[in-house]
């Protein structure tokens, strides 16, 4: 496989991508959808790291979601720190937890992972909820602009906030697109490929396993913290629900539903799962029998996901 | 004295409903490998068909064997239609094929009943009895009761019917079991069932305590995955020693520590045990061959 080509093809379709739908959008509304796909997508890439390479499940992912979040809503309220300070703090905040927590969670296996980083997940929204003096816990709270929208406006360059989130949130994710492929393509990326074939193989190969498994957990919990932060800013306001057990699943059926291992499969999968509740909004109260109903059919119908799937159809013609 | 007596009454009332989601999640975890997320909804379906077939009339008794069927249906049409379907998926796929069901489910409810919290009325007294200072609801002895009969009748089940052993069988090798002629199909269909039935019974036994909605079934189902992980998966005394140690530990949580953070408690446990236990309490544990 050639990993070099495959990357720069990857990240000019992202960029097209992200270009050419500025062309077509009519309105803010699709602008904001987008940023919310963007964010999104730019965890799953994280969390695909984990899953679709080192091959380990996180059920708990929303909760470094959360902490990144919180780190730049706290920060600038209640404790005086500039919010691009507090965005760094945020996720280094997020990378030290899951690197404490990191080495004891990954020794466990199969359905024993899934529920301690379940259980980590859960504790994370936990004190988010319970801490209200700090947090406004179940009602959420305010966030402070990062300041970029005043910084341009007072360069007199006039910019509606919706098309600026799109732009920054697709940058950055086309950035974190970058970086992930990066790590695919070099020898942490095999490394972390070989532990998914098999540990013990890779084990006998010489890779220090548990490291190159702690690298991907601390790489994606940060990842997740950085979206938390952006998603924060863009609204400014955020409540629990980002760090809560449902918003981790979507996150997991996001990577599965696009494709684990694929950096394309991750916004795919990400798309997907933002668009499909505004499309069933005008359902009502079908709106979350639907939402189920579509997880089971997709996920028994195209069980390697979206766009592997995809891929395999394209080969299977081509040959 | 009192208060630790009244705390353990209510973290035994608890644990055994979190004993019986975990009953379940162990029932289906062996004949099939799957952790069933959409364990809680029995329980939420157990509660709810219960309510609306009595204000439909019918007495309890019957609105509680209604919501029996009505389960054991739903977890029947639950693997037909969504489990064996995916048969050979990864773990990730079912478990997000499971969150789905459970999704469905309370989407269905909400839709089917209301969004309203509902009670049944408590089987025999309100009248709590008291104990050495401390008071117990009639209802929490029915809840302990039921527990203690439904593992009964499951361990009878299981040793010494034939059905029963070939379950047992199924868990143990499923390959081997196909070859001595068990319809493993059916069997883990029955699984289901089961388990389904086990849900239902711990909602219409706890919903005069702690009433119902057609959202509780997400942090049941959680605390008995939990519970279940702690004993040790695939082990049902562990599942029920795990339940209610949860529920003890909640309990005492609550009273003595915080009751903000009686939710964590559970969790707090279950990550410490697996870090010294990576296959709980009373897991065996497995050598991979490779």
């Amino acid at each position: 496989m050639n990993f070099t080509a495959d990357k720069w093809k990857i990240l000019a379709a992202l960029t097209v991508m992200v270009v050419a739908l500025t062309f077509v959008f009519p309105s803010s509304f699709y602008y904001r959808v987008a940023a919310l796909i963007w964010i999104s997508a730019f965890t799953v890439i994280g969390l695909n790291l984990l899953m679709g390479y080192a091959g380990q499940v996180s059920l708990g992912h929303a909760g470094f979601f959360g902490i990144g979040a919180y780190a730049v809503a706290i920060g600038p309220v209640h404790l005086g720190i500039p919010p691009l300070l507090s965005l760094i703090i945020g996720v280094l905040l997020a990378g030290a937890l899951a690197f404490l927590i990191g080495r004891p969670v990954l020794k466990l296996k199969g359905h024993y992972l899934a529920v301690a980083t379940l259980g980590v997940g859960i504790l994370i929204s936990m004190v988010i909820n319970n801490e209200a003096q700090w947090t406004g816990g179940p009602d959420g709270m305010n966030v402070e602009a990062l300041g970029i929208k005043s910084l341009l406006k007072s360069m007199g360059w006039k910019v509606k906030t919706a098309k600026l989130w799109y732009w920054i949130t697709g940058i950055v994710m086309i950035c974190g697109a970058w970086v992930a492929l990066n790590i695919i393509d070099s020898p942490t990326g095999r490394a972390l490929r070989a532990i998914h074939d098999s540990e013990v193989a890779a084990k006998v190969a010489g890779i220090d396993v548990p490291n190159y498994k702690l690298l991907a957990f601390v790489g994606s919990a940060m990842y997740a913290a950085i979206a938390g932060a952006m998603l924060a800013f863009m609204n400014r306001f955020i409540t629990p629900d980002a760090a809560g057990f449902l918003h981790s699943i979507e996150l997991v059926t996001m990577v599965v539903l696009g494709g684990m291992g694929s950096i394309l499969g991750s916004v795919v999968g990400a798309a997907f799962l933002i668009i499909l509740p505004q499309v069933l909004a005008d359902l009502q109260h079908y709106e979350h029998m639907m939402l189920g109903l579509i997880m089971m059919i997709f996920m028994i119908f195209l069980r390697s996901g979206i766009v592997p799937s995809i891929a395999n159809k394209l080969k299977g013609r081509a040959a | 004295m009192a208060e630790l007596l009244q705390f353990l009454f209510s973290g035994l009332t608890v644990g055994a409903v979190y004993a019986l989601v975990a009953l379940g999640f162990t029932i289906i975890y062996n004949a099939s490998d799957v952790v069933n997320f959409a364990q809680g909804e029995f329980v939420m379906l157990g509660g709810m068909v219960t309510v609306f077939m009595i204000a439909a009339g019918l007495p309890l008794m019957v609105a509680a064997l209604c919501a029996i069927i009505v389960a054991v249906i739903i977890g029947i049409l639950l693997h037909r239609l969504a489990i064996e379907p995916a048969r050979g998926a990864s773990h990730v796929t079912l478990i997000i094929i499971t969150i789905g069901a459970s999704i469905f489910l309370r989407g269905l409810a909400s839709i089917v009943f209301d969004k309203q919290f509902h009670s049944l009325p408590a089987f025999s007294s309100d009248t709590p009895i008291h104990v050495g200072g401390a008071s117990i609801l009639p209802q929490s002895l029915w809840v302990m009761g039921g527990t203690i009969v439904v593992f009964m009748m499951l361990y009878f089940f299981f040793e010494r019917t034939k059905v029963g052993k070939a379950v047992l069988a199924t868990a143990a090798n499923r390959l081997a079991a196909k070859l001595v002629g068990i319809n493993t199909s059916m069997i883990m269909a029955l699984a289901f069932g089961v388990s389904a039935a086990i849900g239902a019974v711990a909602g219409i036994l706890v919903t005069p305590i702690t009433l119902t909605n057609y959202e509780i079934g997400t942090l049941l189902a959680l605390k008995g995955f939990a519970a279940a992980m702690l004993g040790g998966m695939g082990n049902p005394f562990g599942a029920v020693v795990g339940g209610l140690i949860v529920g003890l530990l909640e309990a005492f949580g609550a009273g003595y520590i915080s009751s903000d953070y009686k939710d964590a408690v559970g969790f707090i446990v279950i990550l410490l045990v697996l870090f010294v236990l990576p296959n709980g309490l009373f897991g065996k544990s497995s050598v991979d061959r490779v």
